[in-house]
């Protein structure tokens, strides 16, 4: 196998970790739907390969305040992943879930704050989207994954994005980057960023059998 | 008119005069300002990861402590600074999430970005007078290189200046 850079191979093989983005954030908006038990409409994911300078811009200001979900991947492959989305999104989907679940009246966002029931309500969120997203991976792959449990951040969008940045800056100056609109009654903006290390991203290429 | 210059993640750029440099939502990154009292001279580096020698793809220099840090001192006395003035105040170094990678050391990437900008500061001889690293929170921070003021904002939390 040739040694290729990270930005080499994404390059290359864009169409292909297009489509494992578009697969992965299906099953993951399949996923919200069901727990929430609402329709919940995806767009088409953009996927995109930015450099750190870009990052910013991109998911609207290093100072938007976002919540982040990271967790670490382990198993066959190796690395990490985060999904991120904008405060006033995450307060939406865990009052839809207190809502449902613990039969909570919805409130109004503007009323609502991070505390500890909604900090653990969107751990479980941001635990069912990733894992139906890994899930995804590791059917079409082939490969065991096996997540670690999630970690919650709520911050400053370069902030939370720099533990990402950081891992990817190992292998160059880009990061790869999967944004994925849902929408149920309101439009939610959602990333996902998978972080396989070097190796890790070389096994995802093979055992689709692109290289 | 002064102005406010903005330092992108992994990059640095130095002013002097009423201009301040700005880099925002600082995580794990550090944001290293050095200003030569004397001349004016300052300069603000976003630092993303510690070490040039460990990573394979080290063409962009401003993104380790060591080569960033490096060159952005050079620049500074190219224009005008002198290095024995020099002091140095370092912000950010945050863990944003809990767990320890076991894999790797990204986990702890915030606590060694920050001892890996203070050694390269040791070794330029350059006095870091103060700091506000660690933690698990993002900062925005704004530094003024005539006054030395080096501002830190951080969601929820009073505004500071170090």
């Amino acid at each position: 196998m040739a040694e290729l850079s990270m930005e080499q191979l994404t390059h290359e093989y864009f169409d292909v970790l297009k489509e494992l983005g578009n697969i992965g954030a299906g099953n993951a908006t399949t996923a919200l739907a069901e727990l929430i038990n609402c329709k919940v409409d995806m767009m088409v994911p953009q996927v995109r390969l930015l450099e750190f300078q870009e990052l910013g811009e991109i998911i609207g200001g290093e100072e938007q305040i976002l919540v982040g979900i990271y967790l670490q991947v382990e198993g066959d492959i190796n690395g990490s992943m985060m999904f991120t989305l904008p405060q006033e999104s995450a307060l939406h989907l865990v009052n839809k879930l207190m809502s449902g679940m613990l039969g909570i009246p919805e409130r109004p966002i503007e009323e609502m704050e991070f505390g500890e029931m909604e900090v653990s309500a969107m751990k479980e969120v941001g635990n069912i989207i990733t894992g139906a997203y890994l899930n995804a991976l590791s059917t079409i792959t082939n490969m065991m994954i096996y997540p670690s449990p999630p970690d919650l951040g709520i911050d400053y969008a370069g902030a939370l994005l720099s533990v990402p940045a950081a891992e990817f800056g190992i292998y160059g100056d880009n990061i790869l980057l999967i944004q994925t609109k849902f929408s149920d009654d309101i439009d939610l903006d959602g990333y996902f960023i998978l972080i396989p290390d070097m190796d890790s991203y070389q096994k995802i290429l093979h055992a689709l059998g692109v290289m | 008119m002064s102005e406010i210059i903005k330092v992108g993640m992994a990059d640095w750029k130095v002013c002097a005069g009423d201009d301040g440099l700005t880099t925002l939502g600082l995580g794990s990154c550090v944001g290293v300002a050095i200003r030569d009292p004397k001349s004016g001279i300052g300069g603000l580096a976003h630092v993303m990861l510690p070490d040039s020698t460990q990573t394979a793809s080290n063409t962009n220099r401003a993104k380790f402590a060591d080569t960033g840090i490096t060159d952005m001192v050079a620049e500074m006395v190219k224009r005008g600074a002198n290095i024995s003035n020099m002091v140095a105040k370092l912000a950010g170094g945050a863990q944003m999430f809990a767990f320890g990678s076991t894999k790797s050391d990204m986990g702890r990437v915030g606590e060694r970005n920050a001892a890996a900008c203070m050694a390269k500061l040791k070794e330029l001889k350059i006095k870091v007078i103060a700091s506000d690293t660690g933690e698990n929170y993002g900062r925005t921070v704004i530094f003024y290189p005539k006054t030395g003021v080096y501002t830190i904002k951080a969601v929820g939390r009073p505004e500071k200046e170090i």
